[in-house]
């Protein structure tokens, strides 16, 4: 186990590296010359010349990537092209949103995804069975925005009972206000994600229907649902574990556009307006945060997964 | 089993028969094959033209003339949204295109090189799938601006690696079966190895990931027309129609069903086209016949002991006995 996690650690620095590196690098290869894009169209050669040398651009590619990094390791981000404010600030404080928005889909996924993904595995020969899998099989092609679309369109007119747009101003000091206008948002990820969760949780259980342990089991007097549920489910658990990593991606990227539906100020609208006004310092803290996100989250899935999982485990241990 | 018995005649089928049995998947097949007609009549004929604004037929309901009504500024839904399918079907063919090369390359480096290069491309590919497309796509929007081409490289890429990642696997296991090793031993060459068996066994896999794949870019293109990064303003786009309608969603809320719905099916019908490929050409998965239900074992389980992660493939109704 400690083997495991020690690899997988080194896995995780490995792509912390690799992904600060992409970013960075295709960033400035791409940009070409990041002082004339801040300096703008009207920018003089003696203006450009000063905001290089002001941001130390002038500098050898891979000093500047190691001074980001070194800066990282600090927990400092740089400072804004635009606004000349703290990156990591900034960051942290949008993530106040993002990360409850992103827990609060995930948890509504899970409770709306795995019971009926097994009923709806169960049921397989019956009506309720099918109509499960058919509705999700819908939802799971349904855009987040237009799943957003729908809710607010009922919330807006219809039942006026959860804000639709924005977010306290004064964000968890109210945290019913805050959990208030978290809802719809996260309703339309978690249903989305839900939806997706559920065909996986059947497809697993499934699976376990017609494993030798459950026909063992039946055999020896339990019925077949038992069967499943005290055998079946602790495999099929750990499947759906498998894929949490991968879904917890899917999360964050649902955030984004659903930030900028109901209008949060979470990292997903922050970036999305800072690709608008091309602030590259920003942009590429919050493109680092966001993966560098979903890599730790995936670590810890795989570690979790592994502890839990005794198929995993070495001989030995 | 009773499938060895029947083998005979069952087995000659080929893929495509085995899709035309499949209800879902014709369904699917005929919407994708309606959005391919739509996409080349639209270039050169709508029923309006999908640009024109005119203030005094705005919000019009829908009638004979405006099937889908119009928007705000007097612009036929309709048309707007067939014209759109132009812009879907050449993203999604050829960010399908761009994803197959990147996960072909990367899955031959990950697969078939000495096992350095083999190995180091295995964690790339681990590392890289980290990327959501999104992600990608402002990575690139950021420098280059908001356009088709960025939707398009972004999925390309972000899916190029997903492919690699499931068809890497695919050809690592098939390698390590017995009859590639008899046919080794028998004297076939490495090249005789990958035409005539790692191929063949990874197709289908690879088709429905292409499937799949596509589903993707149409939510991707969608999704970033909708945040201003995809489609530009002359350019039909569904994603960028909602946007436009976003504004007035409580006052005309029945705007955004058309071309929401539109994005919903054309994804819906490449998920259904994917999974009735995977069943129609594995004949692991098929079922002998419908009456027979204990033919075929359903899925396997996700997660193998190795720990290797078949991950969109396994989101499945495979094999469900009928």
């Amino acid at each position: 186990m400690a083997r495991f996690v020690l690899s997988r650690l080194v896995l995780l620095l490995l792509g912390l590296l690799v992904a600060s590196a992409l970013i960075f690098f295709t960033l400035r290869l791409l940009s070409g010359d990041v002082a004339q894009v801040i300096a703008g169209t009207q920018g003089t050669p003696a203006q450009i010349a000063a905001i290089r040398q002001n941001l130390g651009l002038d500098r050898p590619l891979i000093v500047q990537y190691g001074s980001w990094l070194g800066g990282i390791a600090h927990g400092d981000l740089g400072t804004s092209l635009v606004t000349g404010s703290s990156v990591t600030s900034q960051l942290t404080q949008k993530l106040t949103v993002t990360l409850p928005l992103a827990g609060l889909s995930l948890v509504i996924g899970l409770v709306l995804g795995i019971p009926l993904g097994v009923l709806s595995a169960l049921k397989r020969r019956s009506f309720s069975g099918t109509a499960i899998s058919v509705v999700a099989q819908a939802f799971a092609a349904v855009p987040a925005v237009w799943g957003g679309m729908i809710l607010i369109a009922v919330f807006a007119v219809a039942i006026r009972i959860f804000p639709t747009q924005g977010y306290p101003s004064d964000g968890w000091a109210e945290p019913g206000q805050a959990l208030k206008s978290l809802l719809l948002p996260a309703l339309t990820i978690g249903v989305i994600e839900g939806a997706v969760i559920l065909r996986f949780t059947r497809s697993a259980t499934l699976g376990a229907v017609s494993e030798d342990y459950v026909r063992t089991a039946a055999a020896k007097g339990m019925t077949r649902t038992r069967a499943v549920i005290t055998h079946g489910l602790p495999n099929v658990m750990l499947s759906v574990v498998s894929v949490l990593g991968v879904q917890l991606a899917a999360l964050l990227v649902g955030a984004v556009l659903v930030e900028q539906l109901f209008a949060l100020p979470g990292v997903g609208r922050m970036l999305v307006s800072d690709v608008g006004v091309r602030d590259l310092t920003k942009v590429q803290g919050e493109l680092l945060a966001l993966t560098g996100l979903v890599l730790v989250l995936g670590f810890l899935v795989d570690s979790i997964h592994r502890a839990v999982d005794p198929r995993l485990r070495e001989p030995g241990e | 089993m009773s499938s060895s018995a029947k083998a005979g005649a069952p087995r000659r089928r080929t893929w495509f028969t085995e899709l035309l049995r499949r209800p879902a998947g014709v369904a699917a097949a005929c919407w994708i094959l309606l959005l391919l007609v739509s996409a080349i009549v639209s270039s050169f004929w709508t029923p309006l033209d999908p640009f024109d604004t005119d203030p005094y037929s705005a919000w019009k309901t829908p009638s004979l003339q405006h099937l889908f009504g119009t928007d705000g500024i007097g612009r036929d839904v309709f048309s707007y949204v067939f014209a759109a399918t132009r812009t879907t079907v050449i993203v999604a063919i050829l960010a399908g295109l761009l994803a197959s090369a990147v996960g072909i390359g990367l899955s031959a480096l990950g697969s078939l090189t000495a096992r350095w290069i083999r190995e180091s491309t295995a964690v790339l590919i681990d590392i890289l799938i980290a990327f959501p497309t999104i992600l990608i796509a402002m990575l690139l929007a950021s420098i280059l601006g908001g356009s088709l081409g960025v939707v398009i490289a972004a999925v390309g890429i972000g899916f190029g690696v997903n492919i690699a990642r499931v068809s890497r696997s695919e050809i690592r296991r098939v390698s390590r079966t017995d009859y590639v090793l008899a046919a080794r031993a028998s004297g076939v060459g490495p090249g005789g190895v990958l035409v005539r068996h790692l191929l063949p066994n990874v197709a289908p896999t690879f088709v429905v990931q292409l499937s799949l794949a596509m589903a993707s870019s149409i939510l991707a293109e969608a999704g970033l027309s909708y945040l201003g990064y995809g489609a530009s303003a002359s350019t039909a786009s569904w994603g960028r129609l909602l946007n436009d309608l976003q504004v007035y969603i409580a006052i005309h809320p029945g705007s955004v069903l058309w071309p929401g719905l539109a994005i919903t099916l054309t994804v819906l019908a490449f998920n259904l086209l994917g999974d009735a490929l995977r069943e129609a050409s594995d004949p692991r998965l098929r079922s002998s016949g419908p009456s027979d239900a204990s033919a075929v074992r359903t899925s396997p389980p996700a997660a193998t002991v190795s720990g290797e992660l078949r991950v969109t493939d396994d989101v499945s109704t495979r094999g469900e006995p009928s």
